[in-house]
């Protein structure tokens, strides 16, 4: 033990010394691609000519360049000089939102809605610190961004400089890349670089630091056609042998489950999958991240699975003697207690284009690497060949019988069912989101936040299409709906964008209500106000005996008033009898924000709900417990 | 089982911060590390001695490649390799110790590189174990100081990472 340490301590030591030895040899700090010549290392970057210009303005060709339509942002000195030059161009839109935390979620959603990378850029200081949780809640959920960030001039740097925080420091654990640019004349191949690394491979949000003297000196510009890194090549194609041993496993299988994750939404691979299911007639999951992957009102859907999964899809998984995972990581929130769930044998077969998603928390059997979408079309291609393409054999005769699997989940979907109490005098928030799928006819993006709202707006809203659900799976950071609920209108200025909050979460980006009047986002907010924050009082409710610590949210505004004082419509709904009416209302208003506040059941819990390390078979499937109790006491 | 794992990596500034952050924020162990650039100086060469299960070794080999500035991993374990450490040690050479300290470095095979009044500077290289088993034939109160490189390792024979 005293050895670990010890050497610990000597690796901490030569990290600090480091950028004076090893591993910074300052000619090679930043290597070069063969497109720039070497000998401009020398060139004094102060004499200027004609075509030279600065690194500020280099920064606003490449977004052009990358034809980036919004910019998320906000100014402060480090960007000064980035932000003059937005002021003279007319490439993209820049989004003045009112925190940079809102400007990273809103670039976010953007990306989630539309596959495109998202951009935000904040200053240095207390402008990259307050974009941290953006960038975080981005990288856990694989979304690819470039987030730049201004920095002290290079030689203020390690000095404590006024708004000095060392950026690719603290980003360092929450980004997929990121590159501090300290000459001029990196700036494009750098940014080049930011946005293929953000977009290829499993993506993620790259952080681009760039010191305030970089963006003032003058170079010319040359903007690379590609990349290309020895260290960095992302896997395309999946193995075919791999494939091949897939699709016999597939076919042989008596009980199989299709079991997808957000990786298949960000590869584009819903189109195949649906093939692929359709195909074979299996039975379809998907993850919180995954919604949308897979028609839910596709009669193979047996909904979402996980903690507050259904009891069919939680089920089918257990039970299942062949599962495809698919863009999905078998976290811990979806498979429960790991032991319980390898307590039933099943073959695994893994697609994801990150090798280390495989076998970390699951042990698979046939693992493929590759793009989901290209590897999906090529298990197609074989599944056709199998079917249709050997002897005279029609396609049902060749299709695998799985009925009785069939009539066993159909045996399992009548055990919850979905259910909830309906109340003719409180509002229950259940009801509330099978309106609004009505209302919306299933086709809004719904961004929400993170709480009970959540959970039922992924149970309750039937996403048919992918990029519609857009929402905070793996970080769970409450704050993002209103900012994502910006980013998709961006995406899409027509669309129906309905933010599904929790007066808890609608109040950690509510200074987001400015921004949405200034660009007149006709957004829906959807605030199911339980005057608790909901999900932390459940857990109270069943681990901590009823004792509500701090959960109980006191002295909430008016909303109402809050929306109007933007100049947005505010709506109070309290009877059930109103919901309806009122979002048929509030749709109607094609071009006015519109913020809901429907004044939900307070006690109302999720069901149904696997306890924290339980085994996904083993649900809480309502207040039964709870009523129980209530009968005892009379 | 303890794993010596080779890395060659972009000589970028923070390559070996990405390594070592990696490491503690996956709760993976690091006994040693050693990094220094190549014969090609844009590349640097590391070495990292770590222990875990065949697991937790196989994600530790997959996070190290998904680094964006990591070129290549070798698992030096998966074949036959040969390891070296340089220590330096520091020992009280007094008349009551001197003849001990000179017996025990030639047993070893290591040098005395420095004899001042009273203390020798023994250089020894070796694998990891001999050099622990060095320190632990030596009377711990003849030890005045100690200084280890971590080891460093390379495959045998037609076993090369390079690029
Ligand atoms: C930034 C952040 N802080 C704390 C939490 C922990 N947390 C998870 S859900 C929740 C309650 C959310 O309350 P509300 O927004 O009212 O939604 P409800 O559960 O009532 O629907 C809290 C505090 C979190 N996820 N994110
Ligand atoms: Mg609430």
């Amino acid at each position: 033990m005293f050895r670990v340490q010890y050497y610990f301590l000597l690796i901490q030591g030569f990290m600090a010394i480091s950028s004076k030895n090893a591993i910074v040899n300052p000619v090679s700090a930043q290597t070069h691609s063969d497109s720039l010549d070497a000998s401009h290392k020398d060139a004094s970057h102060k004499k200027t000519s004609h075509n030279e210009i600065s690194g500020a303005e280099i920064v606003i060709r490449c977004l052009n360049e990358e034809k980036i339509k919004f910019v998320f942002g906000y100014p402060g000195g480090a960007v000064l000089h980035i932000y003059d030059e937005i002021y003279k161009q007319n490439g993209f839109k820049h989004i003045l939102v009112r925190h940079e935390q809102a400007a990273v979620h809103a670039a976010d959603a953007f990306s989630r809605a539309t596959g495109e990378v998202g951009v935000a850029l904040v200053t240095s200081g207390p402008g990259a610190t307050n974009a941290i949780t953006g960038i975080a809640t981005a990288y856990m959920d694989s979304i690819p961004l470039v987030v730049i960030s201004g920095q002290v001039p290079v030689p203020a740097i390690g000095l404590d400089a006024f708004q000095e925080v060392d950026m690719v420091g603290i980003t360092r654990p929450c980004v997929k890349h990121n590159f501090l640019v300290k000459d001029v004349r990196d700036i494009a191949e750098t940014m080049k670089k930011a946005f293929y690394i953000a977009a290829t491979g499993r993506p993620g949000p790259v952080v681009v630091d760039i010191p305030k003297d970089i963006t003032a000196h003058k170079t010319s510009f040359h903007y690379p056609k590609s990349v290309e890194m020895r260290s960095y090549n992302p896997v395309l194609k999946g193995h075919s042998g791999q494939i091949k041993k897939a699709i016999k496993l597939l076919l042989e299988a008596k009980r199989p489950m299709i079991y997808t994750g957000g990786g298949l939404v960000l590869g584009d691979g819903a189109p195949e999958l649906v093939k692929l299911a359709r195909t074979l007639g299996y039975p379809v999951t998907n993850t919180l991240m995954g919604l949308g992957g897979y028609p839910a009102s596709d009669p193979q859907f047996v909904g979402m699975l996980g903690m507050h999964g259904t009891y069919e899809a939680n089920m089918a998984m257990q039970n299942c003697d062949v599962l495809i995972a698919v863009g999905a990581r078998f976290d811990d929130r979806v498979i429960g207690n790991p032991k319980h769930f390898l307590s039933q044998k099943r073959t695994i077969i893994h697609i994801d284009v990150d090798p280390s998603s495989i076998s970390k928390r699951v042990k698979v059997d046939v693992p493929i690497v590759g793009h989901v979408q290209s590897v999906l079309a090529e298990m197609n291609e074989a599944l056709l060949l199998e079917t249709t393409g050997t002897a005279e054999k029609t396609k049902n005769d060749t299709k695998n019988d799985i009925s009785a699997w069939w009539a066993q989940i159909g045996e399992w979907r009548k055990v919850h069912g979905g259910r909830y109490e309906m109340s003719d005098t409180v509002i229950k928030p259940q009801y509330v989101i099978e309106k609004l799928w009505e209302v919306t006819k299933g086709d809004a993006y719904v961004t929400s936040d993170v709480g009970q709202h959540q959970m039922w707006a992924a149970q309750y809203y039937k996403f048919d299409r992918p990029r519609r659900w857009i929402n905070s799976g793996g970080l769970g950071t409450m704050g993002v709906g209103l900012p994502y609920a910006m980013g998709c209108q961006f995406a899409d200025k027509n669309a129906q964008v309905a933010c599904v909050t929790g007066e808890g979460s609608i109040q950690m980006n509510i200074q987001e209500l400015s921004t949405c009047a200034q660009y007149g986002l006709p957004i829906k907010v959807i605030l199911l106000n339980n005057r608790y924050l909901g999900m932390v009082r459940q857990w109270q409710e069943f681990f901590y005996e009823n004792r509500y610590s701090e959960s109980y949210m006191d002295s909430l505004p008016d909303f109402v008033k809050l929306a109007e004082s933007y100049g947005h419509v505010g709506m109070q709904i309290t009877k059930p009898s109103d919901v309806e009416g009122a979002l048929k209302e509030a749709f109607s208003k094609k071009d006015k924000f519109v913020f809901m506040d429907f004044i939900t059941e307070q006690s109302e819990n999720v069901f149904p709900m696997v306890e924290n390390g339980r085994g996904i078979s083993e649900m809480i499937l309502g207040d039964e417990k709870k009523s129980d109790e209530k009968k005892g006491a009379k | 089982m303890k794993h010596i794992i080779s890395i060659l990596i972009e000589n970028e500034a923070g390559a070996l911060s990405r390594v070592a952050g990696l490491f503690s924020a996956r709760g993976y162990n690091i006994e040693s590390l050693t990094v220094a650039p190549t014969e090609d100086s844009t590349m640097s060469r590391m070495t990292i001695v770590t222990s875990g299960s065949d697991e937790v070794i196989e994600q530790i080999i997959k996070q190290l490649n998904k680094l964006v500035d990591v070129i290549k991993v070798l698992d030096l374990n998966d074949g036959k390799f040969i390891e070296r450490e340089l220590m330096l040690v520091k020992v009280k050479a007094t008349a009551q110790y001197r003849d001990e300290m000179k017996r025990m470095c030639d047993i070893f095979r290591g040098r005395i590189i420095d004899v001042a009044d009273g203390s020798f500077t023994i250089e020894l290289t070796g694998s990891g174990s001999k050099l622990d088993a060095f320190i632990e034939s030596l009377d711990n109160t003849a030890i005045l100081e100690t200084v280890r490189t971590g080891a460093s390792g390379i495959g045998r024979g037609d076993r090369i990472l390079k690029i």
